[in-house]
């Protein structure tokens, strides 16, 4: 008889683990908090990998719905008028384990929402939904940084995810995050050296290695998507490998999935259903993210989140 | 391959020259690279060549499927991670048709296979391959319904039964278009594999209860002369098709298992999840994947998936170089330049649709180079641009008389008004600026 032995690999790092949100043990405001990371292998091998943390899903809230596509609109309703409610729904109806809420109303050169009204509805959906947030501002480099100033202190203890770091602008971000001990999301764009690059920046600011989710950019299926594919293998490879400057934990946003051409394309015949082809994008984005190294997900639309936890739960599941 | 000096051992080690090199070791240098052919050695023993040519088979044997334009390769492949080098065959997707379906629903599905093209960045993403299942459990059924298929469409066939009388009688009809045969089992593996030798027909070897005992049939069904062999392990979850992918796959290309160096094979039909499946095989090292049915809007992606995790990480995917009008521009719409690299191309225009505003957007061939790195490298001058815009008929398409350039290249301004006649703008040097940039030229 053959014997195919188990082709384990004896890595030499792991990846670290980010807790967001606290609850009352921690004397912070919520009910519930997640834990990010900590994968000792590649994704999925259950033989080397232990998988202390299933891979986390943040349902995306925007302030605005100025830039939220028609097409995903159905799932929540009228939810849509209040992002509390929509968190909400996220939460009870659509099993996210975090909020991600983008606050795009914060933009000049639109509504230009004030920092503060937008850190007041930040402090409403810690007070009434509960959960941990992950908080983007609306890429304006000097808005957002008052802004994340303004987020940072209205809920001290409620350990958010501040968005993001990036290497020509971090420091705004990473001391506003650093304040109340926050964790802050490193960005980098689609290189592995970058994604070192932005880890070491953080920390030579006085950031904590454990305080920091990393974001290579994650490119949509049809967009890029092999770049990525490869950026996060390689990323996670040089991480069990030991290098303790990319063993942060990785956030995949496959919500870009939405802007593919092809995923919304209501013209071209034989593409197929449009609602079910735009959701399949998005959860293809997100499975190849997972593949590649992802321990949390950025999602739009609550079936494609349902079809990654189907996903997720066979492919760590038992045999 | 083996090493230099793996090679260098089984040399003669005379330095005779003859080889056109000046030491037996330069030559096996050569060698190692693949430079040169071993026959180029007059002196190298049979034994010798005998082991270098075992050590240099592919780790992975290749399998051809069909014959002709439209044959299906798979296997040969070298690596775990596509940044390695990259992955070579394409997952080979495949509808299957049952005989016992009626002949109206045969008719459809084999039409409905030719309708699942779509053509994308200059390639054509389709189905490979066509199986006929015998469900009837009836050797004649089957032999008349792969005779029928075969002659409604020129891609390879696979043919799914477990009855080796059955198998024998259907590839007789058709076996010079070269089917894979889909399986030798535990039960049936002399005949089958006597059925594959004689038709000359690739074979599968199903066996779903452990790599352990795929890999002794594997050697059973090799003992019967059958050598081109494809891998069905029984997957039944995501998990199963990507670990037991991985082991193989690994232990080929790593060289610490030999048994199981062939391609592998992913039945979805009847399962819980087959489109996932089908998605994770494409990721993770699956040859050939036999579905049911798709549905269009599950096979865009799909497809999509495939060619992106196929591309070679070395060549750049390239968009067409032409005039892409994006949000329905008329002559008042502004014009403007990016590279015909998919992903720049991508970006800018998801960038410019998110803004909204009309724009007649001119890709210049650059050879897959980003705006920067190709301006750096000669690829991207002001004539280039001025060509394109030229060969288009970009400049009568708006009557602005000016040109939008990325901020990147501000460089070529004043090259480029001279050259095009046109007034230049310099737009954003982030693709990401273009929304706002659009918007206030607007409104300028």
């Amino acid at each position: 008889m053959a014997e195919v032995p188990i082709p384990k690999e004896k890595w030499s790092g792991k990846i670290g683990e980010v807790t967001l949100g606290a609850t009352e043990e921690d004397g912070g405001p919520l009910e519930r908090k997640v834990t990010v990371g900590g994968q000792t292998g590649m994704p999925f091998l259950s033989f080397e990998n232990e998988y202390p943390n299933r891979p986390t899903i943040a349902g995306e809230v925007m302030d605005t719905l100025r830039e939220f596509p028609e097409l995903a609109k159905e799932p929540f309703g009228d939810a849509l008028q209040d992002p509390v409610e929509w968190a909400r729904k996220w939460i009870e109806e659509y099993d996210a384990d975090l909020i991600c809420l983008r606050l795009l109303s914060t933009n000049p050169e639109e509504e230009d929402t004030s920092s503060k009204e937008a850190a007041e509805l930040v402090k409403r959906m810690i007070e009434e939904v509960k959960v941990p947030l992950i908080v983007y501002g609306c890429e304006h480099e000097e808005k957002d940084a008052k802004t994340m100033e303004e987020v940072s202190n209205i809920a001290p203890d409620a350990r958010m995810l501040m968005a993001q770091a990036e290497e020509e602008s971090y420091k705004s971000v990473s001391a506003a995050a650093m304040a109340n001990r926050h964790a802050v999301v490193g960005f980098s764009n689609l290189d592995i050296n970058l994604a070192k690059q932005i880890s070491i920046l953080l920390t030579d600011f006085g950031v904590q290695l454990e305080d920091i989710v990393a974001d290579p950019l994650m490119a949509a299926l049809g967009m890029g998507l092999e770049y990525s594919y490869s950026v996060n293998e390689r990323i996670r490879l040089a991480a069990l490998m030991g290098d303790k400057m990319l063993q942060t934990p990785m956030v995949c946003d496959a919500s870009t999935g939405w802007d593919a051409r092809e995923a919304t394309d209501e013209e071209t015949p034989g593409y197929g259903d449009v609602h079910e082809r735009v959701v399949w994008w998005e959860f293809t984005t997100a499975l190849a993210a997972l593949l590649s190294g992802a321990d949390m997900l950025i999602m739009r639309s609550p079936y494609a989140v349902k079809m990654v936890n189907e996903a997720v739960d066979d492919l760590l599941g038992g045999d | 391959m083996p090493t230099a000096i793996e090679i260098f051992k089984h040399l003669p080690k005379t330095n005779c020259g003859e080889c056109g090199f000046p030491t037996c070791l330069a030559f096996a240098m050569q060698l190692a690279n693949q430079k040169v052919s071993l026959d180029d050695c007059p002196y190298v023993s049979d034994d010798a060549k005998e082991a270098l040519e075992a050590s240099s088979a592919p780790p992975i044997r290749l399998i051809k499927i069909g014959t002709g334009e439209n044959q299906v390769e798979v296997g040969e492949e070298t690596e775990l991670y596509r940044h390695e080098k990259k992955f070579f065959h394409q997952t080979a997707y495949s509808i299957i048709v049952s005989d016992s379906a009626s002949e109206e629903e045969r008719k459809e599905k084999v039409e409905k296979v030719k309708d699942l093209e779509f053509e994308r960045v200059g390639q054509m993403l389709t189905v490979d391959m066509i199986g006929v299942r015998n469900d009837s459990g009836d050797a004649g059924t089957f032999a008349s319904v792969v005779e029928e298929v075969a002659g409604a469409t020129d891609l390879p066939l696979v043919l799914f039964s477990e009855d080796p009388g059955a198998m024998g009688t259907a590839v007789e009809k058709v076996k010079e278009r070269k089917p894979l045969l889909h399986a030798a089992t535990a039960d049936n593996a002399e005949e089958m594999a006597k059925v594959a030798k004689d038709a000359g027909c690739p074979l599968v070897v199903f066996e779903d209860s452990g790599l352990d005992a795929l890999a002794d049939l594997v050697e059973k069904v090799k003992s019967q002369g059958a050598e081109d062999l494809v891998l069905d392990f029984g997957a039944s979850s995501l998990k199963e098709t990507l670990e037991k992918n991985h082991i193989i796959r690994k232990h080929s290309v790593k060289k610490t298992f030999r048994g199981l160096g062939y391609p592998t094979f992913i039945d979805t039909a009847g399962k819980d999840k087959p489109v996932m499946m089908a998605m994770i095989a494409t990721m993770k090292y699956g040859a050939v994947v036999a579905m049911d049915d798709i549905d269009p809007a599950h096979a865009l992606p799909l497809f999509v998936l495939r060619q992106n995790i196929y591309t070679d990480p070395q060549v750049p995917i390239q968009v067409k170089p032409e005039l892409y009008p994006v949000n329905n521009p008329d002559e008042n719409a502004p014009l403007m330049f990016t590279t015909n690299f998919s992903l720049t191309y991508f970006t800018v225009v998801g960038d410019v649709e998110k803004s909204k505003q009309p724009v007649w957007l001119q890709v210049v061939d650059t050879e897959g180079l980003s705006v920067l790195t190709a301006f750096a490298a000669g690829k991207l001058t002001p004539e280039m641009v001025n060509d394109a815009l030229e060969e288009n008929g970009t400049k009568e398409k708006s009557t602005r008389g000016e040109i939008i350039i990325p901020g990147m290249v501000a460089r070529m301004s004043g090259k480029l008004e001279e050259v095009s006649g046109l007034k230049v703008r310099v737009g954003p040097s982030e693709s990401s600026g273009l929304g706002k940039y659009l918007k206030n030229l607007k409104s300028a």
